[in-house]
């Protein structure tokens, strides 16, 4: 087994960065992405898109051309469209490339797998035609493609205004906004609009959407307080009720786009199990992570919003602080000139992240829209609904791997990727227990299936 | 008479211990430093299988059997136990010889579940088996159940005959005390006349403790689970010559495993999986079942059993103590022999000859030195 300096995993921003911050101490790192191309969700096929009207995804999206390119430096070994599929807490990595297993060993690994979206599990989320917004601008970016018009889109948070835009500009017809953000968060907010001051841009970037959305005359609905999909086979209409107002409200619609807020995705922390909390201000799990990013494994480091949400342009700056990390931990730098390379942009950092509190209050989802009722899908693999987790729980389930065992909630495809954080707060909700107490999955190889044939194979060449 | 009996590991055999003790009026009190089946008995392969036992194994094996077959009488639930028969294939024909030897051992004891079978009998029992097969051992009868489903359901009912559970606690220390013991962990302390050792891959902490130390290591089985196949095989499978158990559940997923061993991370006590056994497993999958080269894995892992040097429990009282009694070490195949463990415990509580043969399992057998 090949033993390198530093594996980075992700071509996110935090990836990127890392792999460029490394190889200026003299570091040539391996970069792993299973997409075959660089840039993480949000650069997402940035060298290929066919959106080629620069307007339409943003001056956002394009400055990420910089990162792709630091990334081609022919130092790097990188490699796209290979998928980890291991990782052990030895830094054993199993890599499956071209139906080809191979294991790789690491002195020092940066995790930058970035976020996934947090489910939104309400009445008729799995039927043909409803999709999760994070879908619907990949498919924009990669494909240049829409789903059919008119879309609804319903949530909340930066990115559901974001793609509204991103639509908006491309000319795709939207029929409303339906948005979940409880009237009472505004004033909440407010407090931290003080701190979120110092990141004016951003917040005037996120006006400026709205104002875009309003001048369109786009129908942005406030207060939805309940939400259904429903259709026979096939969306056919999207229903909702205003806080305040009992009457369900109907909207026909082949499209509606579902978002609330992306969360850390810790499939591979979790597999190899290094400590976790609970976020209770961005209601999701973490890694807990030390001043250089590591993680208490030691040589396993998580930048970028893997370790908790904090954007794209911080993720980045993640990344340039775990690879002055990896150049701490490999001997390259010493830790007063690591230390001093990385005070500017620890300063940086907090001067970006200062906005997250006023956007975690702002846009923390409600209960309603976390914990699916009873005859509602939680875990879409297995078919299992929130009312068969409760009933586990009064079966004296007290922790997700015991409704496990009974319900397969978490045994498929999806390994419980999609349905994880749901039954944590369904159990703890049900046994009146923290979120921490109930804990999570444990996870386990593989990641991402591989065949009984490429694990055989490297049986043969191991 | 013991009154108060504390079972140290709330597993398959510490939760059958505790039901049946609790039936005979014992106050029993379960204690686990996780919960119940979190570790070898709720996380392993569920094979029911009398095949292939050590010979000081069979009786027990056979009358554990008896009690799979009426799971519901005793625990009101059938655990997920499918008697779909074993078989252990033969791969050439010096494997073949091997079996037949091992069916005119088994027959010499006085048993015969276990029937050897030709190139004919096996492939149309196993269709989509490799053709270079010669024949197998085969077990009707044998099969497999559900492990957590299992440890629940026997944990329920003891609780329903007024068992204590008490989880999440760890003992930490014992201690004689008048008659009995007292135990401690986790900031209370456990006061029993009769103390349980069921403390799975742990037990030889308990023994140490009791002045009586064997020779146990905590090892680490691996098992795969597939996607979801269109059914093909109706019957458990293992090999002869390498490690191999591969059974299709009703839902379509094919568990593989059969003995190849991860690691044991004894600060966190938990097993992992190593990707060279997992390799190895998955080659001899192929080989036997080539179609599957396709299929794809949706998980691995492996848990925390107990094995001790000559691959059979320890079952019986302590040599040091009259007031203690041992049932761990049971080698990567105790799942199948859990219903019968606590009648052989009440007995034992109950100062009555044993229904079943225990003399081997005797603690004594690592005391006494043997003739090199
Ligand atoms: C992957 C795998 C596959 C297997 N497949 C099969 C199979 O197909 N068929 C078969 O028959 N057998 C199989 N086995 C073996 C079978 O699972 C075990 O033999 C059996 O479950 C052991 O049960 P136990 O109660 O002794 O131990 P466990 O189930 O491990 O229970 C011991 C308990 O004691 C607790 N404990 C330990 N120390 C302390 C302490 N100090 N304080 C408090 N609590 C403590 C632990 O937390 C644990 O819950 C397999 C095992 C594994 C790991």
């Amino acid at each position: 087994m090949i033993t390198h300096d530093l594996v980075i995993l992700g071509t996110g921003p935090a990836g990127m960065a890392a792999a460029t911050t490394a190889l200026e101490h003299g570091i040539t790192p391996v970069v792993i992405d299973e997409q075959p191309a660089a840039g993480g969700q949000i650069y997402r096929a940035l060298e290929r898109t066919p959106v080629l009207d620069r307007r339409i995804l943003g001056e956002d999206y394009w400055s990420g051309e910089s990162l792709i390119k630091g990334l081609k430096d022919p130092q790097i070994d990188y490699r796209p469209a290979s998928t980890v599929w291991q990782l052990t807490r030895q830094r054993e990595i199993g890599l499956l490339h071209d139906d080809k297993a191979e294991m790789i060993c690491a002195r020092h690994i940066i995790l930058a797998t970035g976020a996934m979206e947090r489910p939104m599990p309400i009445a008729g989320w799995t039927l043909p035609g409803v999709m999760t917004a994070g879908s619907g601008q990949i498919l924009l970016k990669s494909a240049g493609a829409v789903p059919q018009a008119p879309v609804v889109l319903a949530g909340c948070g930066p990115l559901l205004l974001l793609l509204a835009t991103q639509y908006l500009r491309a000319g795709v017809e939207i029929a409303a906004i339906l948005d979940t953000t409880p009237r009472d968060r505004y004033r909440a907010a407010l407090k931290h609009v003080p701190g979120a001051l110092r990141n004016v841009s951003t917040l005037l970037k996120g006006v400026g959407l709205l104002r875009e959305l309003r001048r369109a005359g786009v129908r942005h609905i406030r207060g939805v307080s309940a939400l259904r999909a429903e259709g026979s086979g096939q969306l056919e209409r999207v229903l909702w009720k205003q806080q305040g107002d009992d009457n369900w409200q109907t909207l026909e619609t082949p499209t509606l786009l579902l978002h609330q807020g992306v969360i850390p995705n810790t499939q591979i922390t979790r597999a190899v199990d290094c400590h976790h909390e609970w976020d209770e201000q961005q209601l999701a799990w973490r890694p807990r992570l030390d001043e250089w990013l590591g993680t208490d494994i030691p040589g396993i480091a998580v930048a970028g919003d893997g370790g908790g949400i904090v954007g794209a342009k911080a993720a980045a700056m993640q990344g340039q602080l775990a690879g002055l990390g990896a150049a701490l931990a490999l001997g390259k730098l010493t830790l007063e000139n690591s230390t001093e390379r990385a005070q500017p942009i620890r300063k940086a950092l907090a001067r970006d992240t200062a906005i997250r509190p006023f956007l975690d209050v702002l846009y923390r989802p409600a209960k309603q829209w976390r914990l699916p009722d009873d005859d509602t899908l939680a875990c879409r693999c297995e078919e299992v609904t929130g009312g068969e987790i409760r009933r586990m729980a009064d079966m004296g389930c007290r922790g997700p791997n015991q409704t496990k065992s009974f319900t397969r909630c978490g045994m498929g495809p999806c390994q419980g990727r999609m349905c994880g954080i749901t039954v944590s707060e369904l159990l703890a909700d049900a046994n009146q227990q923290s979120v921490e107490e109930t804990g999570y999955y444990r996870l386990r190889p593989p990641f991402k299936p591989i065949t009984l044939g490429q694990l055989a194979k490297a049986a043969e060449e191991g | 008479m013991a009154r108060r009996v504390v079972i140290v590991g709330a597993g398959f055999h510490g939760c059958s211990a505790a039901l049946r003790l609790s039936l005979q009026g014992y106050e029993v009190t379960v204690i686990d430093k996780a919960y119940a089946g979190r570790h070898a008995s709720g996380v392993n392969a569920g094979g029911v299988r009398r095949l292939g036992r050590h010979p000081a194994e069979i009786p027990l094996a056979v009358a554990a059997w008896e009690r799979w077959q009426c799971m519901t009488d005793i625990v009101g639930d059938d655990c997920g136990f499918r008697p779909v028969g074993q078989v252990k294939v033969a791969e050439n024909d010096k494997d073949m010889a091997i079996l037949a030897d091992r069916e005119r051992q088994v027959r010499d004891l006085g048993f015969h579940h276990e029937v050897l079978i030709g190139r004919d009998e096996l492939h149309r029992r196993l269709p989509a088996l490799a053709d270079h097969c010669p024949g197998a051992l085969a077990c009707d009868g044998d099969g497999f159940a559900n492990p957590y489903r299992t440890v629940t359901a026997w944990r329920r009912e003891a609780e329903r005959q007024g068992v204590r559970f008490r989880e999440g606690i760890e003992i930490t220390a014992i201690e004689s005390k008048g008659n009995g013991w007292r135990l401690s962990g986790g900031g209370e302390h456990f006061d029993a006349d009769l103390l349980v050792n069921c403390a799975g891959a742990w037990a030889g902490e308990l023994c140490k403790w009791l002045g009586e130390p064997v020779p146990l290591t905590a090892e680490a089985p691996m098992l795969m689970i597939t996607e979801r196949l269109s059914p093909f095989l109706g019957t458990v499978v293992g090999a002869t010559s390498r490690p191999l158990s591969f059974k299709q559940f009703e839902n379509g997923t094919v568990l593989i495993g059969g003995g190849v061993r991860g690691d044991v991370d004894s600060v966190r006590h938990v097993a992992e999986t190593r990707l060279d056994g997992l390799a190895e497993n998955a080659d001899t999958v192929v080989s036997l079942f080539p179609f599957m080269k396709e299929a794809r894995i949706m998980r691995t892992w492996a848990g925390v059993e107990a094995v001790m040097k000559d691959h059979i429990p320890v079952i019986g009282l302590s040599s040091q103590h009259d007031n203690v009694i041992h049932a761990f070490g049971f080698s990567a195949h105790g799942y199948q022999l859990g219903p019968i463990t606590g009648e052989i415990v009440a007995d034992l509580a109950m100062e009555r000859e044993p229904k079943l043969p225990i003399t081997p399992f005797s603690i004594q057998r690592f005391q006494t030195p043997c003739p090199e």
